[in-house]
């Protein structure tokens, strides 16, 4: 899995960079900066709940597909 | 007979009590959910904690009602129905503030529960519903001050004086000051300096 971000949608609230700072940092104004390399089972459940806790839902976890 | 009599009375007082708790944490709810809105943060508060205690003070003000409701109903002194906590001013029993505390449930079983799909449900429908907030705390109150048995006391009317205060503080906060000024910007971590 990775972690992707809508970028129309984010209001740069700043939660995620919070709750899963492993893949996710701010820009100078606050809005994220998303590593999208793999997400492995340990990380997985702070995946998650930054997704969930987004205030605007602008986090997505997708499938890492081969060769991307 | 005197067994019967004092148990009516423990729900009675139970009934006062966990409604009095409810208000107390729909008002922290509230402010909280203004708090996350507005994204009042600082290095020692974050976002995070905001946000999952406004999640978890609204499940729990759900448990109290849940007892409030229970309790009213079950208390045989006055008549009051199941149906009469969900359908709005259909009690025989003060039927206008009993339907205003109907109506304040129906409205947080709403919010809550779009709250709970909200990553299902998509964001533009859990939003609008998420506004009956605005309306279901203001009904809440009108509820407490009409139908409660405290609503003579001095203590009571401070309880009812001091959340609406909090509320109009932050919901003031919120939509009057503008938002540039309150739009902070620390992050906790992560963040380049
Ligand atoms: C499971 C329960 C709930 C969840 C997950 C939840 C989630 C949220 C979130 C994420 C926000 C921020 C919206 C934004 O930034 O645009 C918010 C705002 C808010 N919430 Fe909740 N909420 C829940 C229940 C409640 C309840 C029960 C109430 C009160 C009756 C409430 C009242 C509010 C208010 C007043 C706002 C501010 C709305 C605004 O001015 O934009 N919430 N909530
Ligand atoms: S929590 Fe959501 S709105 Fe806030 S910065 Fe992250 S993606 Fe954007």
């Amino acid at each position: 899995m990775k972690i992707r971000v809508d970028p129309i949608v984010c209001d740069g609230h700043g939660v995620c960079a919070e709750l899963f700072p492993e893949r996710i940092s701010l820009d100078d104004w606050g809005y994220p900066i998303v590593d999208d390399s793999p997400i492995d089972d340990r990380l997985l459940p702070h995946a998650k709940r930054a997704v969930e806790q987004c205030p605007v839902i602008a986090l997505r976890l997708e499938r890492a597909l081969a060769g991307r | 007979m005197i067994v019967a009599a004092t148990s009516t009375k423990a729900l009675w007082y139970l009934t006062r009590g966990s409604g009095i708790v409810s208000l107390v944490l729909l008002t922290a709810s509230v402010v909280l959910g203004v708090s996350t809105a507005a994204r009042w943060a600082s290095a020692k508060w974050p976002r995070f904690i905001t946000e999952g205690l406004h999640k978890n003070i609204s499940l729990l003000s759900i448990v109290f009602l849940a007892v409030h409701i229970a309790t009213a109903v079950l208390d045989g002194y006055v008549h009051i129905r199941w149906i009469d906590a969900v359908v709005p001013f259909t009690s025989t029993y003060r039927p206008f503030w009993l339907g205003l505390g109907a109506l304040a449930f129906d409205m947080l079983l709403a919010v809550i529960v779009t709250s709970l799909l909200r990553v299902r449900i998509g964001h533009r429908i859990w939003r609008a519903v998420h506004w009956l907030a605005y309306g279901c705390w203001p009904i809440a109150v009108l509820h407490g001050l009409g139908a409660g048995s405290d609503n003579g006391q001095q203590w009571m009317l401070f309880i009812d004086l001091a959340a609406v205060a909090v509320v109009a503080t932050a919901v003031f906060a919120r939509f009057v000051v503008p938002a540039t000024t309150h739009r902070t910007n620390t992050p906790l971590v992560g963040g380049r300096a």
